[in-house]
């Protein structure tokens, strides 16, 4: 169990970086679609089994849709490298490396992995979620269906070509 | 089982990936993707926080992010579709006046 | 799932169904194309392949002898990471969702009870759903890739017609996982011992296998890749193998959602069964053998005999009626069955 998380969080890096790396927008499509569903595996190993296959039907296999289509609707094409700041260039990655060195020594320091290791094995099947759904949180979901409601009128105006 | 400090960590990594990717870009939908990778650096977070306190509340606010999530990359888009129609530029050094 | 004691048996054993289970989709999409070819030439009172073998049985390896010897052409202008890619995609993701299907209860080697099934997972359902949604990246891919004309129309028209007709599918799935009270595609079999769905949800039947058509890309609903309109759609620049791959991706598809018809509809594997032991674990895979066979021939028959909708009427009939119809039978469902449990 213990080895697949590793190897799909490897996965998740590589990808990752594919993603901020790569010049061409689809590529980078691509590689964020190799990101959600290894997370969708990792989220499967940590015993969230319905999170898992929403991710995969909402996050890589409809929101991911969208981003492609308007990639090829729009014809985004490789971008041209740029050469505003030598600052940045040199000073960029090491930065980036020491604040994220620093928020990893804290959560080091605060979750020691020893202590953390073994939890309750806890049911993220969908009969749960969805008695959590429907009696806790039972307004947040009806209010996210509105928000769906005027996303989705909001998205026909804007991209119409005359109101 | 995989300690606590692993999960949290491979977050933070993707988090600060998508940070870097943020900041460092010039395409407006690889910047947009940038975000959606931060958002599920987030989402991992609290699944991995969700089992290891073996309470079931931080799933569904995965649940809910990935919905809100879907919302913001709808109107998102749509928005890009129409300032690319005026700009007919898809790079953000091109959107620096508030007047279109 | 129970584990058996050891591991290295296990692990066999799921290598071995997954072998078999390819094997046998494979053969039965190799099939499935010759039986589309003999049913649609009788529909059109002509013979159809009888010259290779018996009554043209051994058309498939002909044909598949022939696309290895074509010559793999790549236009000069695609992305090629991307080309080479979908056909990939399409193909491996068109054979992943038989991994959650069962096709009988199961058999008894060596005194382990082997189920007729690679894995049951609690949310198979959804795991099925979940292939097919991301099945719209290899047309759209494929389209986009091709970097002509007609490839990219096709593959925007069919990406954005399968992306409709998911939401249909998953309403007439819904209505089922309502009745049986589990998402699991075993239990939803086990759930319909007394009476098939298709009785208890006659509606939920035809949306969902409207529905299922309009993803598959079959006529009625095949207008992004209909020959007289767009040349060959979003596979128009494909080529020997990779043709080949999006070829079999379709027929695997159609092979995976009468499968799924009937498991969620049919009752999947019941039917009569009787005498010793092993008739008794080999007759429901053969009932279901049946079912899929009678779906496959339901497909291709209309396939024969309806004329193809227009792109317009095939979008408004996917939002302006097939889903607001699954939206009030899931309500209908839904308000019967709080009913009859107060």
């Amino acid at each position: 169990m213990a080895p697949l998380f590793y190897i799909f969080a490897a996965l998740a890096i590589l990808a990752a970086l594919s993603v901020v790396l790569q010049r061409t927008p689809v590529y980078s499509a691509l590689s964020l679609i190799v990101v959600l569903c290894s997370l969708a595996v990792v989220y499967l190993l940590l015993g969230a089994e319905f999170l898992a296959v929403v991710q995969v039907i909402v996050y890589a296999g409809a929101i991911m849709v969208l981003f492609v289509l308007v990639i090829m609707l729009l014809n985004a094409s490789p971008e041209a490298p740029t050469d505003r700041s030598r600052v940045a260039k040199y000073l960029g990655a090491p930065l980036l490396a020491v604040f994220l060195g620093e928020i990893l020594y804290a959560v080091w320091k605060h979750y020691p992995p020893a202590s953390t290791v073994s939890a309750p094995a806890m049911g993220g099947a969908p009969r749960a979620i969805g008695e959590l759904l429907f009696r806790n949180y039972v307004l947040p979901f009806e209010v996210t269906s509105i928000l769906i409601l005027v996303a989705i009128l909001g998205a026909v105006v804007l991209a119409k070509k005359q109101l | 089982m995989v300690p606590l400090a692993h999960i949290l960590a491979l977050s933070v990594i993707l988090f600060g990936l998508g940070v870097a990717g943020f900041i460092v870009r010039r395409n407006i939908i690889t910047i947009f993707m940038c975000i959606e990778l931060m958002l599920n650096a987030v989402n991992l977070a609290f699944i991995g926080f969700s089992r290891y306190l073996g309470n079931l509340d931080g799933q569904i606010f995965v649940f809910f992010v990935i919905v809100v999530a879907a919302a913001e990359a709808a109107v998102g888009l749509a928005i890009i579709i129409a300032v690319q129609r005026h700009r007919e530029s898809l790079s953000i050094d091109d959107f620096n006046s508030m007047k279109m | 799932m129970a584990m058996p004691s050891s591991l290295p048996f296990t692990l066999f054993l799921i290598l071995a169904k997954v072998a078999v289970v390819l094997l046998v989709l494979l053969t039965t999409v190799a099939y499935a194309v010759w039986l589309e070819r003999k049913v649609v030439a009788r529909i059109q009172s002509r013979w159809g392949p009888y010259l290779v073998g018996p009554h043209g049985l051994l058309q498939p390896l002909a044909d598949g002898l022939k696309i290895f010897f074509k010559e793999d052409f790549v236009p000069a202008e695609v992305d090629r990471v991307v080309f080479w890619l979908a056909p990939f995609v399409a193909f491996s993701l068109a054979l992943l969702s038989i991994a959650v299907i069962p096709f009988g209860e199961s058999i008894t080697i060596a005194g382990e009870i082997v189920r007729f099934q690679i894995t049951d997972l609690n949310v198979g359902l959804l795991f099925v759903l979940a292939v097919t949604s991301l099945g719209v990246y290899g047309v759209a891919l494929a389209g986009w890739s091709s970097n002509s004309k007609y490839p990219l129309l096709g593959g925007l028209r069919s990406s954005a017609q399968m992306i409709s007709y998911e939401l249909s599918l998953g309403l007439g799935l819904v209505s089922v996982v309502m009745l049986a009270g589990s998402l699991s595609l075993r239990e939803i079999v086990t759930a319909q011992h007394a009476l098939w769905n298709v009785f208890k949800q006659p509606i939920g039947f035809l949306i969902y296998f409207i529905a299922a058509v309009a993803e598959t890309n079959r006529v009625p609903f095949d207008l992004p890749e209909g020959e007289s309109e767009l040349v060959g759609g979003f596979h128009t620049e494909y080529s020997s193998l990779k043709f080949a791959m999006f070829f079999m991706a379709e027929y695997a598809n159609i092979v995976t959602v009468s499968c799924l018809a009937t498991l969620l509809f049919f009752g999947g594997w019941l039917g009569p069964v009787f005498g010793p032991p092993l008739l008794r674990s080999l007759l429901p895979v053969f009932w279901f053998g049946l079912k899929v066979f009678g779906f496959l021939f339901v497909y291709i028959w209309i396939r024969g005999t309806l004329p193809r909708f227009r792109y317009d009427q095939l979008m408004a009939f996917g939002w302006k009626f097939l889903l607001p119809v699954g939206l009030l039978n899931v309500l209908v469902t839904g308000l019967i069955l709080a009913m009859r449990s107060s």
